[in-house]
């Protein structure tokens, strides 16, 4: 259970950090998709995801290469990755 | 929240998708120093980004190219001086990495060794023009040189003497069976009479929008892209230092960070040395009109013309566009 909290956490925060960033309307952390492909339906590019990529590695104390950006394709995908990180640091 | 399914329209989605996926990553390297013309306007010489001490060893030059392959580069951009005073260097890029050689076409590239290599000539407008700025007509040289050739067009920087008189260039292009793109003059050395004034800037995007209409098969343009390059505005925003994406990265300190070309570097022949950009670093950026910066400008600014319809597909037509340019999709 504990784990499933986190992971939904992470989700929303994840969610809330690509509205941010990329300034959308009409959409919150609860009502974004998570299975919403961000470059083919967001439209965002390296430069969006490499500014994300910045907040998400502040955010969270891992590193995210620069070759592991095209895994991120949605923000279930983030999220997975962003747990395979925490996970390893451990 | 707009997204790109709520914007386009099935076909339109298919076009945006493929080339959503290119990735591309270019950069620009000067492959020589030595030209057999002596261009007015060439920022090359006029900023003397030619005082370097040229690589001479083919073996460093390898090297180097691998290096860059691993750096993430899979466009090679050559310029120079004339890239075809140095075969062995083009072809030890050909044979690494997806690459476009530019030239003024006096020199013809041996497809035997270069099948399909995409090439650009530069043509500097009508026959006049042409012996005014660069000494003689190159074009009844070049066109002899390439004519049919399926991956060479013509790269025809538009001075403001050529308002009005586009026309026969490009028939003569069309007719020499090759294609054109089209650029205008920066005028780096400020030739007499060569200078844009905003009038004549107004005249040729409406003519550049007509070569279009009347030669599609031979104009590789679009609409949005003349109204970028004649108005140096988009999305209400001007061109200059502050929007220009192709900086090399090295040397981009910029703050607030600007959208750019990611990894982007022009490398000067030495191999060492890195310039501030695709262009001159002496240039003033607020009258810069290179059409490739400009073209990058748009396709990095990708959210920003996902506010309508029309916005959307204008970005998808420069950067198909500039995909067809550097053979990452078919004309």
């Amino acid at each position: 259970m504990p784990v499933n909290i986190e992971l939904k956490a992470i989700h929303r925060r994840v969610a809330e950090i690509i509205i941010d960033e990329l300034k959308l309307e009409d959409v919150t952390p609860d009502t974004f998709n998570p299975e919403m492909d961000l470059v083919d339906e967001l439209g965002i590019d390296s430069m969006d995801l490499a500014t994300i990529a910045l907040v998400l590695q502040d955010e969270y104390k891992i590193v995210i290469d620069e070759d592991d950006y095209p895994r991120l394709k949605t923000v279930r995908l983030i999220c997975e990755y962003i747990e395979d990180k925490i996970a390893t640091r451990h | 929240m707009k997204t790109v399914s709520t914007l386009l329209d099935a076909e339109w989605r298919e076009r945006y998708r493929r080339i959503s996926s290119l990735n591309i990553r270019s950069s620009i390297y000067d492959l020589t120093n030595r030209c057999n013309l002596r261009c007015k306007g060439c920022f090359f010489f006029s900023s003397g980004e030619h005082h370097v001490q040229e690589e001479m060893d083919i073996r460093r030059w390898e090297a180097f190219i691998d290096r860059e392959k691993i750096r993430g580069v899979n466009l090679a951009i050559l310029i120079g001086g004339e890239p075809t005073l140095c075969m062995d260097r083009l072809e030890a890029f050909y044979r690494r990495v997806p690459t476009y050689c530019a030239t003024n076409g006096l020199i013809k590239v041996p497809r035997d060794r270069f099948p399909d290599m995409m090439v650009g000539i530069s043509l500097w407008g009508g026959g006049e023009d042409e012996k005014i700025l660069r000494g003689r007509d190159t074009f009844a040289v070049s066109s002899k040189n390439y004519e049919g050739d399926p991956c060479a067009y013509y790269l025809y920087t538009l001075t403001p003497r050529q308002v009005g008189k586009t026309e026969p260039v490009i028939r003569r292009i069309r007719d020499a069976g090759l294609k054109v793109h089209l650029q205008l003059l920066s005028n780096d050395e400020g030739v007499d009479g060569f200078s844009w004034r905003p009038e004549e800037l107004s005249d040729l995007r409406f003519e550049l929008d007509e070569m279009l209409d009347h030669y599609p098969r031979t104009v590789i343009s679009c609409r949005y892209y003349h109204e970028i390059i004649t108005t140096g505005l988009m999305q209400g925003r001007r061109f200059g230092w502050r929007e220009c994406p192709s900086v090399t990265e090295s040397l981009d300190h910029r703050q607030p960070p600007v959208r750019r070309l990611i990894h982007f570097y022009r490398w000067a022949a030495d191999l060492q040395t890195v310039h501030r950009c695709c262009t001159s670093a002496t240039r003033d950026c607020s009258t810069c009109k290179d059409g490739a910066a400009h073209m990058s400008w748009v396709m990095v600014n990708k959210r920003d013309h996902m506010n309508a319809t029309r916005d959307l597909h204008n970005w998808i037509e420069v950067y198909e566009m500039f995909a067809k340019l550097y053979k990452f999709i078919p004309w």
